[in-house]
C-alpha cells in the first residue's frame, strides 16, 4: 500500500496572530510553525500502516522553501519520503489541485488529510482532491482499518458516529481519534539524522487556479473584562443570563 | 438564477439549522434581486420553510436516500442548481454538510467558503466574511468563480422570520451509486448535539473524577443544553470522545457556553470561542479562562453548581 499524508505548516496553536501590509498578510515574524495537528493524528496512523502492514508513507506540502523543516519533522517520525510543491498555497482548490497531480502521479492508494488546517480552517482540500481524481472520501474519521483493498472507517457525525465500509483509492480526512494523543511521536535523535538523507522532492507546480482570494484579514473586537458574580448571589447571575445577554 | 438552499432534515423534520441557512439564503437573494429555492431530501412538511424565506421547494422523497451518502447527496445537490441555474449555493455547517460541500465545489467549478459569519458584505465580487486561525481572527474572502458556495457558519447569522410561502415541487433526480456505505450509525437520540445546541455545559478536571458528573447533566438538562468537556477529560476516559471540545475535538459555537472547572488553556479557548456568552466556573481566579469570559464565579464546582441548577428550575418555573 502506497501511502500519501498531506502535510499543511501551520502557526503553533499559542502565537499570536497579527496582519500586516494594511491586514493583508499574516505577520509570520515570531511564529513557530508545526505539522496541523489533524494532520499529525494522520501521520501517526500512517506510521502504524508501515509498520505493521509494509506500507510505504511519502508526506507532500504544497509551499515554499520555508515549509521544509515541517516536512523533515514529519520525515523524523518515519515518513519514508518528502513532497514539496514549488509554490504558495493560494487557496484550498488550488492545493487541491496540485495534491491531485502528485496522487496521480504517485499512484497513491491512501490519502491522508486532516479535516481542516488550523490556520485557515477551510476543511475543504481533502473532498477536493477524492472529487478531483475519484477516490472514495470519508470526512472527520476517527478510525481506520485496511484489508486488502477493502477499508473500515468511522466517521464522527453530529451527535454520534457512523461506521462505513469502502474500498481504496482512499481519501481520508482525518482527526484526533485515528490515534490517541498519547500515540504521537516525538523525533528522537536517530529519526532527525535519518530525516536528513531522506528523498525531499521539489516538484514545479502544474500551472496554477484558485476560485477564492483573501482580501482581507481583522481581528476580533478587543473583549470586555469578565463580570465577576460572588457565588453567594448567583441569582444575579441568573438575571444577567436572561435580562443583559438574553440567553435563556 | 435562484440562490439555492441545502436544507437538512433529520427523520424527516428539519434541523434548526436548516431554517437559518434558508434565512441567509433570503438574505443574499436579495442582495442579488432574485427568488430562494430549497432541496429537500426525504423531509416531510415544508411550509416552515416558506417562513423564513424559501420562496420554491425541490422536494426530494427516495427511501434510498434515508441514510445520509455525501458524493449521492453532493450529486442531488448538484442535479437541482444546474435545474435552477443558480449561482450560489447556500448549505451550513454541519459535520454533512463539510462532508458533501467540497464534492460538491468540484462538481459544480463553484469557489467555496467555509465558516461564514455575515452575509456577503458584496455581491460584486461576492466577499463573505469567514473566521480563520480557529476563531483567533476573520478573513474577507472574494469567491471569484461563475457558481459559488457559502458554508453558512452555525448559530452566526440567526433565524428571520417572514410571511412568505414556499411552493413545493417534487424532483426526481437520478441516484449516483457510490463506494461508501454506511454500516452502521451509532447516535444518542435522547441527547441534544453539540452541533445542534443553542447552550453548552462543559465540564473539566475540576471536576474530580466521572463519578461527579450528574451534576453537570442536570444543569445540562435544565437548560435543554448539550453536554461536553475538555481534553484531559476525554484523554482519561471519564468521558467519551464525542464530547470533546477544543482545537482537535468539536468546535463549539453555542448562544450560551458554561465551562465548569476548566481552566481554558488556548487550544480549549480556540475550540469554543465563536460562543456569544461564555460563563466560567472555577475555584482558580487565576484560571486563563476568566480573561475570554463573559461571566464568571470563583467558587467551587460542588457548591456552586448545584444551587445555581436549583436558581435556574425556580427561573424555569416562572417563566415557563
Amino acid at each position: 500500500m502506497k501511502i500519501l499524508v498531506c502535510i499543511s505548516h501551520v502557526p503553533d496553536t499559542t502565537s499570536k496572530i497579527n496582519f500586516t501590509d494594511g491586514d493583508t498578510k499574516f505577520d509570520t515574524n515570531g511564529v513557530q510553525f508545526v505539522i496541523n495537528p489533524n494532520d499529525e493524528f494522520g501521520l501517526t496512523r500512517a506510521m502504524w500502516f508501515k509498520e505493521k502492514q509494509g506500507a510505504t508513507v511519502d508526506v507532500v506540502n504544497v509551499g515554499g522553501p520555508e515549509t521544509e523543516p515541517t516536512l523533515r519533522k514529519a520525515l523524523a517520525i518515519g515518513a519514508d519520503g518528502a513532497i514539496r510543491v514549488n509554490t504558495p498555497a493560494t487557496d484550498g482548490f488550488a492545493v487541491a489541485k496540485q495534491l491531485a497531480d502528485v496522487i496521480k502521479n504517485g499512484g497513491y492508494d491512501l490519502v491522508i488529510a486532516g479535516r481542516e488546517s488550523i490556520d485557515y480552517n477551510g476543511g475543504m482540500v481533502p473532498g477536493m482532491i477524492a472529487g478531483l481524481i475519484d477516490a472514495n472520501f470519508v470526512n472527520n474519521c476517527i478510525s481506520l482499518e485496511v484489508d486488502g483493498t477493502n477499508a473500515k472507517a468511522v466517521r464522527e457525525i453530529d451527535g454520534g458516529k457512523e461506521t462505513v465500509s469502502t474500498t481504496l483509492p482512499l481519501v481520508i480526512g482525518g482527526q484526533k481519534g485515528l490515534v490517541e494523543e498519547s500515540d504521537l511521536r516525538i523525533p528522537n535523535m536517530r529519526g532527525i539524522m535519518m530525516a536528513r538523507q531522506k528523498p525531499l522532492t521539489i516538484v514545479e507546480p502544474n500551472g496554477t487556479t484558485t476560485e477564492t482570494t483573501t482580501v482581507k484579514f481583522e481581528k476580533p473586537a478587543p473583549k470586555g473584562a469578565v463580570k465577576l458574580v460572588s457565588p453567594d448571589n448567583l441569582d444575579e447571575l441568573v438575571n444577567l443570563l436572561h435580562n443583559e445577554v438574553k440567553v435563556i | 438564477m435562484s440562490v439555492l438552499v441545502y436544507t437538512e432534515s433529520e427523520k424527516g423534520n428539519f434541523k434548526k439549522i436548516a431554517l437559518e441557512v434558508a434565512s441567509y439564503a433570503k438574505a443574499v437573494a436579495n442582495q442579488m434581486g432574485t427568488t430562494v429555492t430549497a432541496i429537500t431530501i426525504n423531509a416531510n412538511d415544508t411550509s416552515e420553510l416558506g417562513k423564513h424565506g424559501v420562496d420554491k421547494v425541490l422536494k426530494v422523497n427516495n427511501p434510498k436516500l434515508d441514510t445520509f451518502n455525501a458524493k449521492t447527496y453532493a450529486d442531488i445537490i448538484k442535479q437541482a442548481a444546474e435545474k435552477e441555474g443558480s449561482k450560489v449555493v447556500v448549505v451550513s455547517s454541519s459535520a454533512d454538510s463539510k462532508y458533501l460541500a467540497p464534492l460538491l465545489a468540484v462538481q459544480l467549478h463553484a469557489g467555496y467558503a467555509s465558516n461564514v459569519v455575515a452575509a456577503p458584505t458584496s455581491a460584486s465580487p461576492f466577499t463573505v466574511k469567514r473566521t480563520a486561525f480557529t476563531n483567533k481572527a476573520f478573513n474577507f474572502t472574494t469567491i471569484d468563480t461563475d457558481v459559488k458556495i457559502v458554508g453558512v457558519s452555525n448559530n452566526s447569522f440567526g433565524l428571520v422570520e417572514n410571511s412568505g410561502s414556499a411552493s413545493a415541487e417534487d424532483f426526481s433526480p437520478s441516484i449516483l451509486e457510490n463506494g461508501v456505505h454506511v454500516d452502521s450509525v451509532d447516535k444518542a437520540t435522547n441527547k441534544v448535539s453539540i452541533a445542534d445546541a443553542e447552550i453548552v455545559v462543559s465540564a473539566g478536571r475540576g471536576l474530580k473524577g466521572p463519578e461527579n458528573w450528574g451534576m453537570v447533566e442536570e444543569l445540562a438538562s435544565v437548560l435543554g443544553a448539550a453536554t461536553a468537556c475538555s481534553k484531559p477529560v476525554s484523554d482519561l476516559g471519564w468521558r467519551p470522545h464525542s464530547e470533546h471540545v477544543g482545537q482537535t475535538g468539536k468546535p463549539v459555537a453555542a448562544n450560551l457556553y458554561i465551562a465548569i472547572g476548566i481552566s481554558g488553556a488556548i487550544q480549549h479557548l480556540a475550540g469554543i470561542n465563536a460562543s456569544k456568552v461564555k460563563v466560567v466556573i472555577n475555584t482558580d481566579p487565576e484560571a486563563p479562562f476568566f480573561k475570554a469570559a463573559d461571566y464568571g464565579v470563583v467558587g467551587d464546582a460542588f457548591d456552586v453548581v448545584p444551587r445555581l441548577t436549583e436558581k435556574l428550575k425556580e427561573f424555569k418555573a416562572q417563566n415557563a
